[in-house]
């Protein structure tokens, strides 16, 4: 079983303890997270692993960069804390189970990885992805997500399978050593919680952001720009990678795309709800949601973007109900050279 | 038989018998007759029981398998994924072994020999194939863009003739090249395929394939819709590659450009589309298109529109041999119905046999003052400058 | 025969009358596993006239007749056991009126339920009816006179309950009818009058031919949502059951339990429908359905699955298309299954008998309960998969249902719409005075006998 790389002297000499003070959804003075975050420094129960909406976001305020979300879910299932009803959680295991049912295949560069939404591949497609290799499936996805259900056991089972997966049926048999990874959650996997749990990636993720503005900068000629508000929706995993956010302004310069000023974006990004409606906590959910599409609205955003396709799937109803477009970010680029979008 | 395989994996729950939104029954024979035996789930069945000899081959089993009229809205709506798309091929293929033992009914044998000795089932000459053109001055194909398909209705039907004479001068003047085969023409076979008589059907293709070929060639517009089926989808089998369209989709290209000019007076207009259009190939926009290109035609759907369209209930071969019947329950008669009830003043057609079919049933049920039945041409003509 | 079949002919028409080997093949048998029996003639009358002339004509010649609606009851009662005539009722189609200020309507009893869904969507869009999850082309007439239930009956109990009134062709081919119609132009209620509904609800065809019947329709909200609530422990199901019900938000409650997919295997899955007229009202309720579990979700033992709205749209149709494809789950084309009508404290020994007999007997299952009022009792379905082309196969699965009719007769519950071997089992275990007083009515009703025999025999 890896260990997490988490360095406990860097905590209790920590004197902001920003993963606590600075959470969105737990309300504690200084002295108060103080106190919680020795608790779980200590192995004890903290209230903090009961109120944890697993937002993700402590991963991204704490300035050490010490893991302190990762450890909190550690402690969560050391101590049956659990934010979802067992059996959906259980549920959840054997439905994203792998499938075993992956075969070698020939790939060339680029290839994207859908992770577990291949349901996603005709969303890839057009002159961004001309050339470009699809894979995905259960047998690759990348496992993160049981960070919202306290099980960084099943990550540490199936993660390092997923990219032994991904060497030994493509990128290995293809002389590939690149990874578009279409989701967040992927690129934060390989690039940041693998290394955190000690588990080698023996291939070079790249955020499709970064694949997105390379591939737009070389089609510059054929844009078309959107000249229209656009409201991103920064998915939780995002909070793993924060350098990787100047894409996202980039790919709008590019596009034509207006990003207004919002109260709800970066730091003080809003969960897409879809994780607190599994920890059974609508009332919650209903107000994340509201604040969020109010400020969207606020703003006058024609088009709410997305990266995440679950943000997507939870929000785009929401979204269309305020008159805005729910749009994946890959299909708003596809827009801006003239074609239509799926999805 | 081919398909013999998914005969018993048909539970019979009868999603086939109706439209996605349930209102009515939607397979014309089941319509008609009523007897869960003229149903698809029925004709499964049946089949299985007939192949492991448990019923005879009788004259009403044959009556019950050729009264279907091929209209896809069993494929279209049955709920089994891993099968449905082969419902219709199955009840294809019990007809064709009926057709392998000699045992189909007299009107469908009538009807294999005339295109056999005619090349047509009127049994008229091949010579006069292409005297529904007299008068237009239209050129025989010598290498033009496309070449007209008027097939067997275009040529000898009288409606039939009159909506070819329309498509084909509305293409003469928006100035689209073409020519045509007049007494080179030969039936297309859809109706032979989808009969069942597999042999038949090949002997036809490849007569037209070969004709095709020696002509030069390479573009096709049919008039009717089951002949765009026959020669898209079924004409590659016999390395008959062409690029075929309807007449609808050429129609659609040229109005394009905008609102149409012409007469602009208020006219409601209803779409019945035609099942090889529609069901078969998936095209429901292009008609529509054109009608919305028209000045002042407003669209009034029927409840059962686009995959739900209710079969004419000449196709399948019914259209000659009439197995499936007439009276107020025919789909043809209960089509115009829901047609006359949307309050639209003409009913729009895009297939020759929709066209005889339909125009009868308004005669039938009386509503010639309220009701006329154009195809899309003759609309399009009607309301030209 | 031939003079019956001339007979028939003068009164419904040559065309729909039928002794062919083609007819009396398929009217032999249903989508089940129960054997044929053919009939001699296939009648399909169009009106309760031409219905009173074939009971006559029937009567006179003692001749069995077998009314049938869909077809689809799975368990084989329209089969004509001994032979005779089978009455297909679907041409009697109409829909007669709709009254929407007392919320009813009054239909022709071969009307179905996909036709009459699509006609309120259109005509009365704010009324809807409770719909089995049988395919649409099942009857309305069928349902209610075999006691079905549907999206409707947490709302409004089994789909009989929700009956107005009827018109029937008595076996001796009168005309009655039931309720407050035979005393009222309105079909508004079956009281205050001796309720004489009883003597054709149940009988299986054994009592009449019902021509017309009227029931009770419900608001159509524009708003709806369905929670799933799984849990792992079927002990549980009782209490959630009956505190998701009590809440009366709720207008479906189903629970379901399957070996597939994969991540269904092992858990119960407890569907809630409801629907509002805003979205506030459906928040509320909504709020309101999850504080009645609250102890459970605090326990973290149960809780709601979270779905976007797109993925809940499938769980929200009705009927569901879905459930007839289980007949192909081994490309076999056939299901059947036991509805055991039981009180909601057996949910737990019913699931976990179902499970061993489905395991022992190896037919591929799928169980679950639909619950009828406030959780007042349940419809526990034991549906078993099997292969048509292979009778031993089928035999398997026949096995496999008179097991689970005799553990749930054994267990206090009830076989619904039991085939005929099941329904003997009944009568074993009924107080012998109830079925001697089904038998003086019966004899009754039906001097000849002639009326579905072979049903509800000991």
């Amino acid at each position: 079983m890896s260990e997490l790389k988490y360095d406990q002297k860097i905590c209790t000499k920590c004197e902001k303890i920003d993963c606590l003070t600075r959470c969105q959804h737990i309300a504690l003075d200084l002295e108060e997270a103080r106190q919680e975050w020795m608790k779980i420094l200590a192995g004890r129960d903290s209230r903090v692993l009961h109120e944890c909406l697993t937002c993700y976001a402590c991963e991204e305020y704490c300035p050490y960069h010490n893991h302190p979300f990762y450890l909190i879910v550690d402690r969560q299932e050391e101590l049956s804390a659990w934010p979802v009803p067992v059996p959906l959680t259980k549920q959840q295991i054997a439905m994203m189970a792998p499938k075993g049912q992956i075969v070698a295949q020939k790939v060339s560069a680029p290839v994207i990885n859908l992770c577990s939404f291949p349901m996603l591949a005709g969303s890839i497609q057009g002159k961004l992805f001309a050339g470009a290799s699809i894979i995905g499936g259960n047998d690759l996805f990348c496992n993160i997500m049981w960070l919202h259900f306290a099980k960084n056991s099943v990550i540490r089972e199936r993660l390092p399978k997923v990219i032994n997966n991904l060497m030994d049926y493509y990128l290995k048999v293809s002389g590939v050593d690149e990874l578009i990874c279409f989701h967040d959650e992927c690129f934060g996997t390989y690039t940041q919680l693998a290394p955190a749990f000690g588990i080698e990636v023996p291939f070079k993720p790249i955020h499709l952001f970064e694949y997105l503005t390379k591939k737009l900068t070389e089609l510059k000629k054929e844009i078309r720009p959107i000249n229209a508000k656009v409201a991103y929706q920064r998915p939780c995993s995002n909070r793993l990678v924060p350098e990787t956010q100047h894409w996202v302004d980039e790919i709008f310069k590019l596009i034509g795309a207006i990003r207004p000023a919002r109260e709800y974006e970066g730091e003080n990004a809003l969960c897409c709800g879809m994780v607190v409606q599994a920890a059974q906590r609508d009332d919650r959910a209903d107000a994340i949601q509201k604040r969020n599409l109010d400020d969207m609205a606020a703003v006058g955003a024609r088009y709410c973007v997305f990266n995440c396709p679950m943000c997507f799937m939870t929000l785009k109803g929401m979204v269309a109900e305020r008159g805005m477009t729910p749009i994946l970010i890959s299909d708003l680029c596809r827009i801006a050279l003239g074609e239509g979008f799926w999805g | 038989m081919e398909h013999a395989e998914i005969l018993h994996r048909c539970f019979r729950c009868g999603y086939c018998k109706l439209p996605g939104s349930y209102q009515d029954l939607n397979c014309p024979s089941y319509l008609q007759y009523r007897f869960e035996t003229y149903s698809p789930g029925g004709r499964m069945w049946l089949l299985r029981a007939w192949l492991d000899e448990e019923i005879p081959t009788s004259a009403r089993l044959q009556e019950i398998l050729f009264s279907c009229t091929a209209c896809g809205n069993c494929v279209e709506h049955c709920v089994f994924p891993k099968f449905k798309a082969d419902v219709l091929n199955a009840i294809t293929a019990g007809r064709g072994e009926l057709v392998n033992e000699g045992s189909v009914p007299r009107r469908v044998s009538d009807f294999f020999k005339a295109i056999h000795l005619y090349g047509n089932p009127y049994k008229l000459p091949e010579a006069d194939r292409g005297a529904w053109a007299k008068g237009l001055g239209l050129e025989p194909y010598r290498g033009q863009e496309y070449l007209f398909f008027a097939g067997c209705a275009g040529s000898y039907d009288e409606r039939g003739r009159k909506m070819a004479r329309a498509v084909a001068g509305l293409l003469q003047d928006r100035g689209v090249s073409f020519g045509i085969l007049g007494a080179l023409e030969r039936c297309d076979g859809n109706e032979v395929r989808a009969m069942g008589e597999a042999g038949l059907f090949e002997e036809i293709a490849r007569h037209n394939i070969a004709k095709f070929l020696d002509a030069g060639v390479v573009k096709i517009i049919t008039l009717s819709p089951h002949a765009y089926h026959a020669i898209r989808n079924y004409y590659p089998r016999f390395n008959g590659i062409f690029q075929v369209l309807h007449y609808s989709q050429v129609l659609a290209r040229m109005m394009s450009k905008g609102k149409d000019q012409g007469a602009d007076t208020p006219l409601t207009v209803t779409f019945h589309d035609p099942c090889y259009l529609g069901r078969h190939n998936q095209d429901y926009l292009t008609p529509r298109m054109v009608l919305a290109a028209l000045p002042g035609v407003e669209l009034a759907e029927m409840d059962r529109a686009r995959v739900d369209a209710l079969c004419c209930g000449g196709g399948g071969g019914n259209f000659f041999t009439d197995l499936l019947g007439s009276g107020p329950d025919s789909s043809s008669r209960v089509r115009v119905r829901e047609a006359a009830a949307t309050g639209a003043q003409v009913l729009a057609v895009a297939c020759p046999k929709c066209a005889k079919m339909l125009e009868d049933a308004v005669k039938a049920e009386a509503l010639e003052s309220a009701l006329r039945v154009m195809d899309l041409a003759e609309l399009v003509q009607a309301r030209s400058v | 025969m031939e003079e019956i079949y001339r007979e028939l002919v003068k009164i419904v028409g040559e065309r729909f009358v039928s002794n062919q080997p083609e007819e009396r093949f398929l009217y032999s048998r249903d989508p089940g596993t129960m054997e044929p029996h053919a009939p001699d003639w296939v009648v399909m009358p169009n009106t309760t006239e031409e219905v009173q002339k074939i009971v006559r004509l029937a009567n006179r010649q003692k001749i069995p007749l077998v009314p049938m609606g869909g077809g689809l009851v799975l368990s084989g009662l329209s089969r004509p056991l001994q032979g005779g005539m089978v009455l297909d009722m679907k041409r009697m189609n109409r829909i007669l009126e709709v009254n929407e200020a007392s919320s009813y309507v009054v239909v022709e009893a071969g009307a179905s339920q996909g036709m009459l869904q699509a006609y309120l969507k259109k005509h009365h869009p704010r009324l809807k009816h409770s719909i089995p999850d049988a395919p649409p082309i099942a009857t309305i007439g069928g349902n209610v006179l075999i006691h079905g239930s549907g999206h409707l009956s947490a709302a409004g109990g089994f789909h009989s309950e929700m009956l107005n009134g009827l018109e029937v062709v008595l076996p001796t081919g009168e005309v009655a009818r039931i309720g407050s119609c035979s005393a009222s132009p309105y079909w508004f209620s079956r009281s205050p009058l001796p309720d004489l509904a009883g003597l054709f609800l149940g009988w299986h065809g054994t009592t009449g031919v019902v021509t017309k019947l009227a029931i009770k329709l419900f608001p159509a909200r524009p708003w709806n949502d369905v929670g799933i609530f799984v849990i792992e422990d079927p002990e549980l199901a009782p209490d959630i059951i009956r505190r998701l019900a009590r809440v009366q938000v709720a207008e479906d409650i189903l629970a379901w339990m399957s070996p597939k997919p994969d991540w269904a295997k092992g858990f119960q899955m407890i569907n809630i429908a409801y629907g509002a007229e805003t979205k506030a009202e459906l928040t509320l309720k909504r709020d309101l359905i999850r504080e009645s579990v609250r102890p459970y979700l605090e326990r973290k033992v149960g809780g709601f699955m979270p779905l976007p709205p797109d993925m809940k749209v499938r769980f929200l149709e009705a009927p569901q298309s879905t459930l007839a494809v289980f007949a192909d789950v081994n490309k076999g084309g056939g299901f059947e299954y036991v509805g055991a009508i039981m009180p909601v404290e057996l949910f737990a020994p019913a699931f976990r008998k179902g499970l061993e007999i489905a395991e022992s007997r190896k037919v591929p299952y799928s169980l679950g309960a639909r619950i009828v009022g406030l959780a007042h009792c349940m419809m526990f379905f034991y549906a078993y998969a099997f292969n048509r082309a292979d009778q031993a196969d089928v035999r398997r699965a026949q096995t496999a249902l008179e097991d689970t009719n005799a553990m749930v007769l054994e267990m206090g519950g009830i076989p619904w719409k039991a085939e005929t071997p099941a329904q003997k089992q009944i009568i074993k275990k009924m107080d012998p005075n109830t079925f001697a007083l089904m038998n003086r009515l019966r004899a009754v009703l039906d001097p000849q006998g002639i009326m579905n025999p072979g049903n509800w025999e000991a």
